[in-house]
């Protein structure tokens, strides 16, 4: 390939090329000579990768087109600009720009720690419930009664369940 | 509790100080959580943010660590009164100039400290003296579990806890220790500590984190990444470098009595010196001169119940807590005067150093 390296934060031909490991896994970033200064690239004992590649992996080229998160509505440029997301759905919604930098941001790409059961117990049973609900309604619209019934009597058994016991 | 009385009683470091917390001050602990459907609080709508400080700070103050605790909005509270809980360790700068919809809970002990809508919606913290990784770990947990109780966080099963900076992500944990490392420091070796540290996968940053400078030989050391590793493997592997770091501090310490105590000496010797009898002290200078005072005491050089009043006056020598006593604002140069006026008063009576009774090991 003939074509000079680029460098990551702009477009100008790379000058400088980093290598830096950090726990055990190998970074490369090639910049250019106004970027490396800037970034403070030329005093090796300060610098940091991290917030680097954290940019870096924001390139128009490696992410497809300008993604948006349609619950709150951040997007990809929002990203770039706060180098946080708008809400907690936002993982989701930029999930394709996500994984490659958390591979060089983190240990690991699965989180590996601590579960919080009480919250996602409650989840679970709201998420099952309004199925349920919606259930009923589709079944009351349908003229399905048998099928009604049957969803009612469900969903208050679900009602009474964080009372008693784990269920089955 | 008000503001005034938790700014009139003493902090978990300026009082529990023993000869355990000759190397690590102080241990801490923080969590990054949010509520599960909400805007983070850098991109919410003031209305939004409001509601979500509501939430949080009804769950927070019912908490048992947290009855009768300090519950505050940021927005509520004086310059001064900020800069003090800055000074403590108690908020951080982003919350001090954070707005609307802001605040802190802060338990009487000042050991637990929770704050609403900083970068998170929930930043969970508790501290402790000495090198206690594990114990802080247990209180913290706990409260995480019981807030959970009540609220429903932001989790995913592959992204763990799921934090408006990625760098959070997963278990949202940030130990660190504040360590005090004068003979790192004065043998150049800091730069290759944290050069080595942060091949670790762990961070070296100033007395009050991020960009700020190591005045005191005071640095904290925490861990970088908090996805793909459990908490407790966090811990472990915290724990094993900061357990090498005091050992390279007491060796660089044993080699800097053998190779050169005069030189040594003549440091902690001047510190008290100065100490004694200047009149114009800024608090970097203040804080290289106290770290001095402190490292004679790890020596044996002044008795080991001293260490406690250095690191109160460690903390009485930043900008806040000064200008709290003298109740007023005053610039830094009237500042420099106080200061040194105080550290004067402080030292008056202080036991003169006595360098025959150098343990040769560096240890205490």
């Amino acid at each position: 390939m003939a074509n000079p390296l680029k460098c990551d934060l702009c477009d100008k031909p790379a000058t400088v090329h980093l290598t830096q490991i950090v726990s055990n896994k190998v970074h490369k970033v090639d910049l250019c000579e106004a970027c490396a200064q800037a970034k403070g690239v030329t005093d090796p004992s300060g610098f940091s990768l991290s917030d680097l590649l954290l940019k870096a992996s924001l390139n128009p080229e490696a992410a497809s087109g300008a993604m948006r998160c349609e619950s709150c509505g951040f997007t990809q440029a929002d990203f770039k600009k706060h180098g946080r997301f708008g809400c907690p759905a936002c993982y989701d919604a930029f999930k394709g720009m996500l994984e490659p930098m958390l591979d060089g941001m983190h240990k690991g790409t699965k989180h590996t720690g601590k579960v919080p059961q009480a919250a996602l117990a409650r989840q679970t049973l709201h998420e099952r419930l309004s199925k349920l609900e919606l259930d009923l309604s589709d079944a009351i619209k349908s003229e399905r009664y048998e099928d009604a019934a049957r969803t009612r009597d469900e969903i208050s058994q679900v009602k009474q369940a964080p009372h008693q016991s784990p269920p089955r | 509790m008000t503001i005034a009385s938790l700014i009139a009683s003493p902090s978990e470091l300026t009082d529990a100080a023993s000869n355990k917390t000759a190397i690590v001050l102080m241990t801490r602990i923080r969590l990054a959580r949010n509520l599960a459907g909400q805007p983070f609080p850098g991109w919410a709508k003031p209305a939004q943010r409001t509601r979500v400080a509501e939430i949080c700070t009804a769950a927070v103050a019912a908490a048992t660590p947290l009855k009768r605790s300090l519950n505050v909005a940021v927005e509520q509270l004086g310059e001064l009164e900020k800069q003090i809980l800055v000074e403590r360790h108690l908020i951080s700068r982003e919350l001090s100039g954070s707005k609307q919809g802001s605040s802190v809970i802060i338990s009487k002990d000042q050991t637990v400290s929770v704050m609403v809508n900083e970068e998170d919606h929930l930043r969970i913290q508790v501290l402790r003296a000495g090198f206690q990784l594990k114990k802080t770990w247990n209180v913290i947990n706990e409260l995480d579990t019981a807030l959970e109780a009540s609220l429903d966080y932001a989790f995913s099963p592959t992204l763990g806890y799921l934090t408006a900076c990625p760098t959070n992500l997963g278990t949202g944990m940030r130990a660190s220790a504040m360590m005090h490392l004068p003979a790192l420091v004065i043998s150049s070796q800091m730069e290759k500590v944290v050069r080595a540290v942060n091949q670790l996968g762990m961070v070296v940053r100033g007395l009050f984190g991020e960009g700020s400078d190591a005045s005191g030989s005071i640095f904290q050391i925490s861990n970088q990444t908090t996805l793909g590793e459990s908490e407790e493997e966090i811990l472990k592997r915290l724990t094993s470098v900061l357990q090498s770091i005091i050992e390279h501090e007491l060796n660089a310490r044993e080699k800097l009595l053998e190779a050169d105590s005069g030189k040594l000496f003549d440091k902690i010797g001047r510190a008290y010196g100065i100490m004694q009898n200047s009149h114009l002290l800024n608090s970097s200078e203040a804080m290289n001169l106290l770290s001095l005072i402190r490292l004679g005491i790890d020596l044996g050089v002044f008795p080991d119940a001293n260490r406690s009043t250095i690191d109160r006056l460690f903390i009485e020598a930043q900008p806040g807590h000064l200008q709290h006593a003298q109740k007023g604002e005053f610039d830094p140069a009237q500042r420099d005067l106080l200061r040194a006026a105080h550290l004067r008063s402080e030292f008056a009576n202080f036991v003169r150093p006595d360098f025959s009774l150098i343990n040769s090991n560096g240890k205490n």
